[in-house]
């Protein structure tokens, strides 16, 4: 399956800003970060099509996940 | 005396006359000082039904206790007076350096009355005060008279000034210090402009005195620490600024496009802070002793300066339509000399773009210069234009609840108590949209910021579509970040720091012995003090709502598609847990339970006011 990958702030060294990542079916966020090489203290925000995701869930083709390093503001 | 400088600057323009008053310290510690001392003065000595534009009101500067400290981020003063955009109580917040430097010269406060029959400026050399003829210098933008008042005041003095737009009573004008620092929001800088009171220059040479020197390094390195190592405060907001905020709110399906129309901005990745750093970011900026120096300076063409910050980005780009940074940086520059709130500009721009696209504003009124969203020149013009009420910019600069009013529509205001809301779309986002129903400034996102839980997962992350808990979370955000606001640090320490860290550092600067409970107490009884001046100034609890928008239209697309803020069904639960009654009015039991009995207002006396 398909998965779109969307990379912010400093994840992006090295990486880019988005990928389209081939998967295995049943696999989750965890297998993409590890694919990517970014450390899971790196992932402080994970969406999964704009909702919050967890490291654990299975992704469907076509899923979009967003990953944030630690940010914030206001 | 530790903390507090002790004194209290009080200076009538209309008589040119001050005097020096012995601070009171037991009510200041009450209160803590900054929003908190500010607030209660305010009441004690301002009818809440003054009209906010006249000689009545008062106008007070005032620091926190760790203002000019060596407490991290201890820089920041408030501006507490009547707003004449909300008709609530202001308290508009600012960093840099002035702030810290009104303690040096050995103040805690200014307290400004009346109205000079020219315009003047103050000038304070510590215990040498001056009201200096302002002739020269009304008319000028920021930039000018911050260098004018540079060269012909000490040595190194700070300068707050107001802009254009304050001289000109625009309902959206700030009080600028440091060239780009800005006491932004509520209108503060036209209550300045109506007392012909262009500028504050202040030079100290005096050390705040503290309580316990060793035991606040100890403090002061503990904290640091705790900054340094968080995530955001040491890492994403030092390296991007609070303009990382675009790319993830608008993942979220909550970055408000056109005026509110929409939640998500396919151009988002164009004014991101990304590509903030990536094209226009010259420096940092940072505030007086601050580990984050989450400020930016940027450039593009011939324009440089402070800024812009995420809220500025968004009010200019997606709210407008707007996906040219250089066009949103300009328009911050602008604001800046004209002295402007930028999220209350841009929005207003955003407003009046919706009216122009649904046929209420006129072609004939806008004098060569489009209103259509999308349009980057447009948004540089129109700021301009607000800045010096030319045209339509005059209607501009009574903000968008008023301008959307004139034309018989107040419904396509985006705002709560008549001020402009914040980069948010609630309907997303539930905790946060009872913030801003129930904030005592009007719509505002540093009353409470619920995005750090239901957003950014900090302390913990909330469910941002549930309401289950998300009452207490506000209250309890409001009254953390009233006691914060009311110490003189930033409200960004909060993201590493909890209500302990903020005990411990008054206890050591001021010698207080306050538990974390204390401190959320006494925001409590800010919190509650300023809602009781709101209620007396005729702001009844109808008001703590959200446009109708927000609350029957759903997003139409995107990750939030089809939410709508479901307000009603948090508010009981708010009251409840404020101790307030039913209709949201602060009952006796809990204002005694705050040590508020002193008040001259009781439950009774409000509900005979409303009558």
């Amino acid at each position: 399956m398909s998965i779109k990958v969307r990379l912010f702030a400093t994840l992006r060294n090295g990486r880019g800003k988005e990928l389209i990542v081939d998967l295995e079916t049943n696999r989750t966020p965890n297998e993409v970060i590890n694919g990517l090489d970014i450390p899971t203290e790196d992932v402080a925000i994970l969406l999964v099509n704009g909702r919050d995701g967890t490291l654990d869930q299975l992704l469907q083709d076509g899923d979009t996940v967003s990953i944030f390093p630690p940010v914030g503001g206001g | 005396m530790y903390g507090y400088a002790g004194k209290v600057l009080r200076v009538n323009l209309k008589e040119r006359s001050w005097k020096v008053e012995a601070l009171d310290v037991e009510k200041a510690k009450k209160y803590i000082g900054g929003r908190g001392l500010g607030t209660k003065i305010l009441t004690e000595e301002v009818s809440p039904e003054v009209e906010p534009l006249s000689p009545e009101n008062k106008l007070i500067f005032i620091t926190g206790p760790l203002s000019g400290t060596p407490t991290p981020t201890g820089g920041r003063y408030m501006v507490v007076t009547k707003s004449p955009l909300t008709g609530t109580v202001a308290c508009s917040n600012s960093g840099g350096y002035w702030g810290a430097e009104l303690k040096f010269s050995g103040f805690d406060m200014v307290i400004v009355e009346d109205k000079a029959d020219v315009p003047v400026y103050l000038n304070i050399v510590d215990d040498q005060i001056e009201i200096r003829d302002a002739a020269h210098l009304w008319g000028k933008v920021v930039s000018e008279t911050t260098q004018i008042l540079e060269k012909e005041c000490a040595e190194k003095a700070k300068v707050l000034t107001i802009g254009p737009a304050g001289e000109k009573l625009s309902r959206l004008a700030s009080i600028m210090n440091d060239y780009s620092r800005a006491a932004g929001r509520s209108g503060v800088g036209a209550v300045m402009g109506s007392k012909n009171l262009k500028a504050i220059v202040v030079k100290g040479s005096q050390k705040v005195q503290l309580f316990n020197h060793d035991q606040l390094k100890e403090v002061v390195s503990n904290c640091t620490k705790k900054i340094r190592e968080n995530g955001v405060t040491g890492q994403g907001l030092p390296a991007y600024g609070t303009a990382v905020l675009v790319n993830i709110i608008n993942e979220n399906g909550v970055f408000p496009t056109n005026n509110f129309q929409t939640a998500v901005f396919d151009k988002a990745e164009e004014i991101s802070g990304e590509t903030l750093a990536e094209k226009y970011l010259v420096k940092k900026d940072p505030c007086y002793r601050c580990p984050i120096a989450c400020g930016r300076y940027c450039k593009v063409d011939d324009i440089e300066g402070g800024g812009p910050e995420y809220e500025t980005i968004w009010a200019f780009g997606s709210d407008c339509g707007v996906s040219d940074l250089g066009a949103v940086i300009k328009a911050n520059y602008w604001c800046n000399e004209m002295g402007l709130d930028t999220i209350s500009a841009g929005a207003t721009i955003a407003a009046a773009m919706e009216l122009y696209e649904k046929g209420y504003i006129k072609e004939d009124e806008l004098n060569g210069v489009g209103l259509e969203f999308g349009n980057a020149e447009a948004v540089i013009e129109w700021t301009k234009r607000m800045g010096l009420r030319d045209g339509l910019g005059d209607k501009l600069a009574e903000g968008s609840y008023r301008l959307a009013e004139m034309y018989g529509v107040p419904e396509y205001s985006m705002t709560v108590k008549k001020q402009e809301l914040p980069a948010y779309d609630p309907r997303g986002i539930q905790g946060h949209g009872l913030q801003y129903a129930t904030s005592n400034r009007g719509g505002c996102h540093v009353r409470g910021y619920m995005i750090s839980p239901e957003i950014l997962g900090l302390p913990e992350k909330l469910d941002r579509f549930t309401l289950e808990g998300k009452a207490l979370w506000a209250k309890i955000f409001q009254d953390l970040t009233a006691a914060i606001d009311a110490s003189g640090l930033c409200l960004f320490t909060s993201f590493a720091m909890g209500a302990q860290d903020y005990a411990d550092m008054l206890n050591a600067a001021v010698g207080t012995d306050f538990t974390a409970q204390d401190v959320l107490d006494a925001g409590e009884r800010i919190w509650n003090i300023e809602k009781l001046f709101n209620l007396q100034a005729g702001i009844d609890p109808s008001q703590d709502t959200l446009p109708s928008r927000l609350l029957n239209e759903g997003i139409p697309e995107g990750p939030s598609q089809g939410l709508v803020h479901r307000l009603s069904e948090l508010l009981p639960e708010y009251y409840s847990l404020r101790g307030w009654d039913t209709q949201g009015i602060p009952t006796v039991d809990r204002l005694n339970k705050l040590q508020i009995s002193e008040s001259a207002l009781t439950t009774e006396e409000v509900a005979a006011g409303d009558k």
